[in-house]
């Protein structure tokens, strides 16, 4: 575990890529292999089971303490992190157990906790806290508490695993998608051998694109380019193989069951075939070859929700829009032009003709100039702006420039006030950057979206030190600020929402810019947000439930 | 015997101000970090050792000192400084009025740093203390151990050819780092403003390890792989950018929390503080005996409301330069957003 701990500690202080990749490296090179395991499952996502709430992690540490509750959520509030917080409540220890336990001996031991009773599980923590430095708690309460979100991308990880084994990134990066069980694999099989390609599941790695730099006039002759929309459902890769069918999204989660209405047409599909496309909510009452799609909010439920309505499969059946064929026959094509892979797809989907499986429209145009024209009506077609793919090129891994570009439409804006604010988390920790945005309605201030991100460094330093300075009220980590500071709100888009007080929803809201020039009274107001919902809405959010 | 105003601290019985952040009649400096001396005033009041720093960092003022313990009058209230032990000559401000006393902290640690005078509780009926780190989260480890790491560190860039480029406060942190620098036996190069501050020290019959200051003139070969001391300040400047390879190491108590560090963009954390944590605060605070305490800076409101359930009679102290907790009170200047 020391050595797990150690890492983290690396790989979390450390700004420089090539010094984590170094980190990860010597670990991959060094550890037992077991662990080296682990590693690659926490660094993509696959977390171990939670064995224990949070809710016992935080209550054992008040009791060890005799911390009050008020203060350690003082403390909570300020570190940001649950399981950084108890490692630093936690008394340092002195005198340590001799034999040291290894990452996969607790993570093995996690997993059996599963079963046991609560009163096992405590004594199971206590002991593992007394043994330990500061460190590995921090560790092994992020085992138990959430992902280890310390600016380790997937991409990282497979550079370095790339490195410690000697072979490609795409090679690893395509070994290491999927089901696989951290508890009984092996290095040898994960990373070497095609044997674990028998997984019947298996998808393929994500090719992702860059936004568009400059001038996308740049980019050469646009004949060379196919132009698609951008839509903005959930990334997905539709597979069957031997009669056995599964969604996977962007994330590699396997969303197969929340599903249903696809495996319809998963009946219909050739085996050996997997397809990259968007998973979105259509409107099934658009004019046929017409794509309509809902809000996002409508998607997102769906996710969430383990039963699915009748009501839901039918105001809001999700659809796929097929983009991309990756394999066919049993055939891994990515290395095929789009062109060819373009072809398949199309006589696939034609042949098929199943109402829930969409071939993704190319936009026509003859020059640069055109396109951009067709690109302005991106938001009233629900569609976030353009793809732009070379014809010529093969499927690639992972975001890499050159042959996919999106091109996104400017985002809507609208400026507001910062009313709320509360402190962040990671490396936000004891700075006050999640905001509240409010605007006018009349004398009152009506709260509309929140906003995270955006600002420079220098400028979440700025609002921080204002919310310190005007923070009037207290309401637990919240605290209200004196309505002065003006910011301008981006978001892709607005939808109708009886949840929120305001009753819109905004997509993606950031901060855009920070408005010095502007004061309290140069704000927008709910009339103006209302009107761009006019404008931009394609349907109301029916199903949408009110919350309570 | 002390109001909280928006100058600072002030006693009306001897109408002088304590670390005032205006200029003011009668000043008393608890020590010569920029946050609490300021310029301007008609007259000072410090100890001997801080003396000089304040007429570096000020200028020419009417200064006048009181050793430690020396019990100076103005307007019939009695003055004198205790240790404080946050940097070299740092004091905390006891005040003596018909029978009451009370006293000021400034700022302080309750462990010895090998440099500043150690901190000493005073028995006083009212202590207003600094609380900058009054969380429990804030627990220091040894300065040995810190070292420890430090050198480790620095070692390990050695090896690699990469320079160590540690980020202290050139007055106070910067001192303190230096008998574990100069123990890796590399050489210590350092930004000109520490450079001021160790000549000024070294005047006045401090002995320090040697550090080079770097010049134009300096040649690059000779800093590669070594160590420098910069100030915080000068992090991402093309200054620093000169320095490459590097690896930069901040040190400070805010490196407690991951999350800071990672917002710092540092290779390394050294969690090395001159404020109390903790425990040291609550210590300091059971050693007065105070009836009544008064805790400023940092995380005042959870430490004081922490000290009353204790049965502690705290209260925090309010005033214009904040009303809630602020960061880094050591020159780290906050932005005005509106400027």
């Amino acid at each position: 575990m020391k050595k797990f701990a150690l890492l983290i500690r690396l790989l979390a202080t450390g700004s420089k890529v090539n010094v984590k990749i170094k980190a990860l490296e010597d670990y991959f090179n060094s550890a037992p292999e077991a662990d080296r395991i682990w590693v690659i499952a926490i660094f993509s996502g696959r977390r171990p089971k939670r064995a224990m709430s949070t809710a016992m992690l935080r209550e054992a540490c008040i009791q060890i303490t005799g911390t009050p509750v008020w203060l350690f959520e003082e403390c909570y509030h300020t570190v940001g992190d649950l399981a950084e917080t108890i490692a630093l409540l936690l008394p340092k220890q002195t005198n340590f157990d001799e034999n040291e336990k290894s990452l996969s001996w607790y993570l093995n031991q996690l997993h059996l906790l599963g079963s046991e009773t609560d009163e096992n599980k405590w004594a199971f923590v206590q002991h593992a806290w007394n043994n330990m430095s500061s460190d590995e708690i921090f560790v092994f309460n992020k085992l138990f508490t959430g992902g280890f979100r310390i600016g380790v991308s997937q991409k990282l990880m497979v550079n370095a695993l790339a490195k410690a084994t000697g072979q490609e990134p795409a090679v690893i990066a395509h070994r290491i998608t999927g089901k696989w069980d951290p508890a009984i694999s092996n290095w040898e099989e994960l990373l070497y051998s095609s044997s674990n390609e028998n997984d019947l599941s298996k998808p393929y790695p994500f090719y992702l694109a860059y936004a568009v730099e400059t001038d996308p006039s740049e980019l050469g002759n646009i004949h060379d380019w196919q132009a698609e929309w951008k839509w903005d459902g959930i990334r997905g890769q539709l597979i069957k193989r031997q009669d056995e069918f599964f969604i996977w999204s962007r994330g590699e989660e396997l969303l197969t069951a929340q599903f249903p209405e696809l495996h319809a047409l998963a009946m219909q599909l050739p085996n050996g075939v997997a397809m990259d496309g968007e998973l979105i909510v259509l409107n099934p009452n658009a004019a046929p070859k017409h794509i309509e799609p809902l809000p996002f909010s409508l998607l997102q439920t769906r996710i969430s929700r383990k039963n699915i309505s009748k009501k839901q499969l039918i105001e809001a059946p999700v659809s796929f829009i097929a983009y991309d064929l990756l394999e066919y026959d049993y055939k891994d094509i990515r290395d095929t032009t789009l062109r060819d892979r373009r072809s398949l797809l199309q006589q696939m989907v034609q042949e098929l003709d199943h109402p829930l499986l969409k071939l993704s429209p190319v936009i026509e145009a003859n020059n640069w100039h055109a396109l951009a024209l067709q690109r302005s009506d991106a938001r009233q077609n629900g569609s976030e702006g353009i793809m732009l793919k070379k014809k010529n090129a093969v499927y690639q891994v992972g975001r890499k420039k050159g042959d996919w570009w999106k091109w996104k439409i400017d985002p809507l804006t609208i400026d507001a006030v910062l009313i709320y604010a509360q402190k962040g988390h990671g490396r936000r920790s004891n700075l006050y950057t999640d905001y509240t945005f409010a605007v006018s309605d009349g004398e009152k201030l009506v709260p509309f979206t929140k906003a995270y991100s955006g600002l420079t460094d220098k400028e979440f330093a700025a609002v921080d030190a204002f919310v310190k300075r005007n923070a009037i009220e207290k309401f637990g980590p919240v605290r209200t600020v004196k309505p002065e500071l003006v910011f301008e709100i981006a978001f892709e888009g607005i939808a109708a929402s009886k949840r929120h007080k305001s009753g819109v929803a905004l997509r993606f809201p950031r901060m855009s810019r920070w408005r010095q020039d502007k004061k309290l009274a140069d704000i927008n107001s709910l009339e103006d947000l209302k009107k761009m919902l006019e404008l931009y809405k394609n349907e109301t959010t029916a199903t949408e439930q009110p919350k309570k | 015997m002390i109001q909280f105003t928006d100058i600072g601290l002030y006693c009306p019985q001897g109408d002088f101000y304590i670390d005032p952040w205006k200029p003011v009649n009668k000043a008393i400096i608890t020590h010569a970090h920029s946050d609490h001396a300021r310029a301007g005033s008609q007259s000072y009041l410090c100890t001997p050792d801080t003396l000089p720093l304040l007429q570096l960092r000020l200028g020419t003022h009417n200064y006048q000192t009181a050793a430690w313990k020396e019990k100076v009058f103005i307007n019939g209230v009695e003055v004198s400084f205790f240790p404080a032990g946050h940097i070299i000559g740092s004091a905390q401000v006891k005040l003596s009025y018909k029978g009451e006393t009370w006293v000021f902290s400034g700022d302080y640690k309750t462990t010895a740093d090998g440099f500043s005078e150690p901190f000493e509780p005073v028995p006083c009926n009212v202590f207003i203390t600094e609380s900058t780190f009054g969380l429990p989260i804030y627990k220091w480890k040894t300065q040995d151990i810190i070292f420890n790491e430090m050198q480790q560190w620095i070692s390990q860039n050695h090896a690699q050819k990469i320079t160590s480029v540690l980020l202290a406060y050139s007055l106070g942190k910067a001192q303190r780092i230096l008998p574990a620098l100069a123990a890796t036996g590399l050489k210590i190069f350092a930004h000109g403003a520490i450079c001021n501050v160790h000549e000024t020290l070294q005047q006045q019959g401090w002995s320090l390890p040697n550090i080079e200051r770097i010049t134009a003139a300096t040649n690059k070969e000779d800093i590669k792989g070594q160590i420098v001391i910069a100030p915080p300040g000068a992090d991402g400047t093309p200054w620093m950018k000169k320095l490459s390879p590097a690896a930069v190491g901040t040190c400070s108590g805010w490196m407690q929390v991951r999350g800071n560090a990672r917002r710092k963009n540092t290779d390394a954390a050294f969690i090395l503080s001159d404020h109390a944590d903790w425990d040291g605060l609550l210590a300091a605070v059971k050693a007065t005996g105070a009836s009544k305490v008064f805790t400023t800076h940092g995380f005042k409101s959870a430490f004081s409301k922490y000290l009353n359930e204790q049965g502690i009679e705290s209260a925090e102290v309010k005033t214009a330069f904040g009303n809630e907790e602020e960061t880094d009170t050591n020159q780290e200047q906050a932005l005005n957003p509106a400027s």
